[in-house]
């Protein structure tokens, strides 16, 4: 207390017309926030450990309470705002580097909310797709250069491995450790349901999840954790992650506290030990190095399984991107810098990176330019939130977008930032067992499949509105974008034109 | 014996599949610098004359190799059973995030070898380098052996720069007195006892019967275990925000 105190965020307010101490919220509550006070008979709170997770609210049979921003802040100004403030009474009582979890809350520009698309008037129809039938498959991976035939003129039809996406959605990397087995069950479920992908994340493979194998996309990490011959060989892809959009340039570091049964198991780690991922990989100094990395994956599958490799959006993406295509890598992941994470510095999370929407125009442009954009597939991921944002990615250039923050969100995520504490109360960022249960697999995958759904239908009345019937036409079609708001290079980096021109 | 795959024949997908073909058990001559030979395999023994290229035996998986010549950079990157022989020297990464089998080298290793090896229940990988090693050997060691014998090092020290950086897990013996080697304060390092020789009598067994050496006299020096130093681990201090 004292200098030390810092006062909580959050207030619980509970209307005690309507509070029947049911104890269901004290029940609910990992933190501990509430409490049942026998003398008084009467629930009270301790709202200093409230991270303002819902769950306590979604769960209240008489809706009794409700979790407010304290408006007791410390005196603010324009300059000093009072998180500012607060992280410094953080360092100042701790000596300790700033930790976080999801994606930056800051008040960073959100391009995909300055681009409007295009629709059909008049001169060219738009098409209905509950009438007419509309394509969202796609292809990721390798596209050969030319039609090859042989002798006898027939084709020649020996592609590279591809990817098929019943639509141009994919789950993106999670571990087995920064989320739980049902969380990753959910996943799983839902992939092979929809006909998509979802990636494991550098944590291994739960070996009750290789019979999901045709809809998993296995990850390779500077740490290796649980990779095997086996384990490559389960995947449909193999995913080589050099970099997260939420923290580039910083590897990762799974307490041995979390190390514990099966994901001790999954990663092949004892117990206890901690998990450090490397920042970098350092057996890679340079292309020819990713190169060789991509090759060893490929020789150890036969060349069955596209490789993607996965990196932060950082300042030179354009030319990273060109250098990734030439290592062989099937497909590119980029990794915006909005992008959520289980855990990071703080200061990383909101300073380094740059937007997804900048690097994805950019890169489209610089492998066109080299004539050597169909020798990869781009997938983009960083903050894509619905299916407009898709639809957008696709005529920037994307083949494909990788979500994980809306698909947690869809299994009942609330935002709340605290997934490093280990503590989620909705069963997702958690390894207790008696939390991990609240997450019912079975829900949980129905609940991404309406999302997915949903989103396929929108996507497929948005591309109808333009009078495109399939996304391989929408790709890199950027004259159906307008921007508003921009700056002329902001535009020239989009390689769109402002709304009205 | 088995079938003879000569390299120059092939590219490196080639190789593998005659490898393949020939079940595992085959002898490749004339390797010159052909990368990714028996990645991820599993059963059989392959004898290799000439100098494999980069990532020999990459994700192997149970196979043994023997090089007669000496091997290029990352043998054995994420290794997880097997067995690979290297008569000369290798280059650098070797047995990178290793997690189970072992390395024996007779001559030297470049930078980083033995870095993220790892170790898991039944798995404990072994890296025996019979020369000298360059450095940040052991960099994030999680677990597993690394030896290092400094034989025929030239009057080079027995590891240069770094050695254990980022160290949390394994031990790492190095038959030198260690007295001009700077350590990282994230590990400890100190004089091998006969209980800690003890615990590389067999690997060392092995390491000579393959290579014709002395062991008595391989054992008749200074030895320094190195491991990590749980009071000061190797983590960064956090403040939830």
């Amino acid at each position: 207390m004292g200098i030390e105190f810092i006062y909580p965020e959050f207030e619980v307010v509970r209307n005690p017309a309507r509070c029947i101490a049911c104890r269901v919220c004290e029940r609910q509550c990992s933190n501990e926030v509430h409490s049942y006070d026998p003398d008084e008979g009467v629930m009270i709170s301790d709202e200093s450990k409230c991270v303002n997770c819902q769950r306590c609210v979604s769960l209240c049979p008489t809706r009794a309470l409700k979790i407010v921003k304290s408006d007791c802040v410390p005196r603010e100004n324009a300059n000093w705002q009072a998180d500012t403030i607060r992280e410094i009474y953080k360092q100042a009582n701790s000596g300790g580097v700033l930790l976080s979890s999801m994606g930056t809350p800051k008040p960073m520009p959100v391009y995909w909310d300055k681009i409007l698309i295009n629709a059909s008037q008049v001169t060219n129809p738009s098409i209905d797709p509950l009438r007419e039938p509309m394509e969202t498959r796609v292809f990721l991976g390798k596209k050969p250069r030319k039609i090859k035939r042989d002798e006898n003129g027939r084709l020649i039809t020996d592609l590279d491995p591809q990817l098929e996406l019943s639509m141009p959605v994919m789950f993106s990397a999670m571990s087995y450790g920064s989320i739980s087995y049902n969380a990753h069950k959910s996943l799983a479920e839902a992939a092979s349901k929809l006909g998509i992908y979802y990636n494991t994340g550098e944590g291994g493979l739960h070996e009750d999840f290789y019979v999901y194998g045709q809809n998993t996309i296995v990850q390779v990490a500077s740490g290796r954790f649980g990779v095997h011959a086996g384990y490559l060989d389960a995947g449909a892809a193999i995913e080589i992650k050099m970099g997260q959009g939420a923290k580039p340039g910083i590897g990762g570091h799974l307490p041995g506290t979390k190390i514990v049964g099966d994901v001790s198991r999954t990663r092949m780690i004892p117990e206890g030990s901690d998990a450090i991922s490397p920042a970098p990989h350092h057996d890679i100094y340079s292309i020819e190095d990713l190169r060789q990395l991509v090759y060893s994956l490929k020789e150890a599958t036969q060349y069955k399984k596209p490789v993607i490799v996965k990196v932060a959006a950082v300042h030179n993406i354009a030319a990273i991107a060109s250098g990734i295509a030439r290592s062989g890598a099937d497909i590119i992941a980029i990794d915006g810098f909005r992008g959520g994470t289980g855990a990071a510095p703080t200061r990383i999370r909101d300073n380094v990176g740059i937007p997804i929407e900048l690097a994805l125009a950019a890169c489209d442009t610089r492998l066109r330019e080299e004539g050597i954009r169909n020798d990869v597939s781009l997938v983009v991921g960083g903050s894509i939130r619905s299916a407009s944002d898709v639809v957008k990615a696709i005529a920037l250039g994307a083949d494909a977008c990788y979500i994980a923050t809306a698909a947690l969100l869809a299994l009942g995520c609330h935002l709340c930032r605290t997934c490093h504490t280990g503590l989620c109360n909705w069963g997702i960022a958690t390894q207790r067992p008696e939390l991990v249960k609240r997450l019912n697999p079975e829900v949980g995958a129905s609940r991404l499949v309406n999302l997915m759904t949903a989103w396929r239908h929108e996507i497929k009345e948005l591309l109808g509105g333009m009078g495109i019937n399939s996304i391989e036409a929408l790709r890199g079609n950027r004259l159906m974008l307008r921007g508003i708001n921009m700056t002329e290079k902001e535009l020239e980096i989009l390689g769109i034109s402002h709304a009205g021109e | 014996m088995s079938t003879t795959i000569i390299a120059s024949k092939y590219d490196h997908a080639g190789i593998n599949r005659k490898i393949r073909e020939a079940g595992g058990d085959c002898e490749i001559t004339g390797c010159l610098g052909e990368r990714f030979i028996a990645a991820g395999l599993e059963s059989g023994h392959i004898e290799i004359d000439g100098t494999p290229g980069n990532a020999l035996g990459a994700y192997l998986n149970g196979a043994r190799i023997t090089v007669h010549g000496s091997a290029q950079d990352a043998v054995g990157d994420t290794m997880n059973d097997g067995e690979i022989i290297v008569h000369g020297s290798i280059g650098d990464a070797a047995g990178y995030a290793m997690r189970g089998g072992r390395i024996f080298v007779r001559g030297s290793a470049g930078y980083r070898a033995g870095i993220h090896m790892k170790e898991y229940r039944e798995k404990r990988p072994v890296l025996v380098i019979g020369g000298v090693c360059g450095s940040f050997l052991g960099e994030y060691q999680a677990g597993g052996i690394i030896i290092v014998l400094g034989l025929n090092g030239g009057g080079k020290p027995i590891v240069s720069n770094f050695p254990g950086t980022g160290m949390h897990g394994g031990m790492m013996f190095l038959r030198s007195d260690c007295a001009d080697i700077r350590f990282p304060k994230e590990v400890k390092a100190r004089r091998a006892t006969r209980g800690d020789l003890a615990k590389i009598d067999g690997i060392l067994d092995d390491y000579c019967a393959v290579f014709g050496l002395d062991k008595a006299e391989i054992l008749d020096a200074d030895y320094t275990v190195v491991v990590p130093d749980s009071s000061n681990p190797y983590k960064q201090m956090y403040v939830a925000n």
